[in-house]
């Protein structure tokens, strides 16, 4: 089993792709960018296994973002923020 | 003899009874599917009428008075809290509390941030700590909108939060589950667990609401 490729605190962007199939990366954080906030563990991949296919058991990360990054109409603080759980092959470095 | 099958009483069919539809709503593509699905399981013995129904028993048994359980010993007990913002799945454990597949995260509200969980994509919810979500919880109002103007959406629950008070959405898109740890409220100091746990509402473990004044 490969090593996790992000640790916490690692900053990094959700990939801009619309594949398709049963994608569990929701389209409004797909192109953002965030922060790392823990390593959930490894899961099944759910885009295999919505088909019945099992093999991969990928990193899956929660992953925060600031809201005014995700909106730009945004109305609420600075410090407000999004966390969304994504698994590994949806992310890359930033 | 004609047959009996009024309260009144025998009588003859010299009139019509009128027909009611077993059904009064069209059921709609999925529910079909489901049906389908669990007629074949059952006739192919994959599984039986009774471990469908046990489950559902199960499902049904489940409420938020289990949360607040967890909720309330956290309150008492700073090492528990610790542990279960660490490690929710192995807190809940300790009091008997299964998650079953996933993970649970529990997310602690502060003065200065609260915590509103949705899950954008279904209906993703902590049911072995909080029985069936609320209809509301799964309506696509509240999926987008949580994610995209939570302030509004807390202001339509009656919570308003002041500026400063950071805004931590959380969605729910795969394996982990997700509590919120509301504030306890002031005025609780003398309060037992018991006591505690009848404060901590299923809208306050969501986020769309604070827990209970005593």
């Amino acid at each position: 089993m490969s090593a996790a490729r992000f640790r916490p605190g690692d900053p990094v962007r959700v990939r801009r792709s619309d594949p398709p199939g049963h994608i569990r990366t929701p389209s409004y954080i797909r192109g953002k960018p965030g922060v790392i906030e823990r390593l959930c563990g490894r899961f099944g991949n759910p885009e295999e296994l919505a088909y019945n296919r099992t093999g991969s058991v990928l990193p899956l990360y929660r992953v925060r973002f600031a809201q005014r990054t995700v909106w730009p109409d945004y109305r609420g603080g600075d410090g407000d923020s999004i966390d969304v759980e994504i698994f590994e092959h949806w992310l890359e470095p930033a | 003899m004609s047959h009996d099958h009024s309260p009144s009483g025998p009588h003859d069919h010299d009139h019509e009874h009128p027909t009611l539809p077993d059904r009064a709503e069209e059921i709609g593509y999925h529910q079909r599917l489901g049906e389908a699905v669990r007629a074949l399981l059952i006739e192919k013995g994959v599984l039986t009428a009774d471990e469908v129904r046990r489950q559902i028993e199960k499902m049904d048994s489940r409420s938020p008075a289990i949360g607040a359980r967890v909720v309330a010993r956290a309150w008492s007990d700073p090492a528990f809290k610790a542990r279960l913002l660490a490690d929710g799945t192995a807190a809940c454990r300790e009091l008997g509390i299964e998650m079953g597949a996933t993970n649970l995260v529990v997310v602690e509200n502060e003065p200065a941030a609260h915590n509103l969980i949705v899950c954008t994509l279904c209906s993703c919810y902590p049911r072995a700590l909080l029985g069936l979500p609320p209809d509301w919880y799964k309506s696509r109002d509240y999926r987008a909108r949580a994610v995209r103007e939570p302030r509004a959406v807390l202001a339509e629950f009656g919570t308003v939060l002041p500026a400063g008070t950071a805004v931590r959405v959380h969605d729910s898109t795969a394996d982990m589950r997700y509590l919120v740890l509301p504030l306890r409220p002031a005025g609780t100091e003398a309060l037992d667990e018991a006591a505690l746990a009848a404060l901590v509402t299923r809208d306050s473990m969501i986020g769309v609401a604070p827990a209970r004044a005593p």
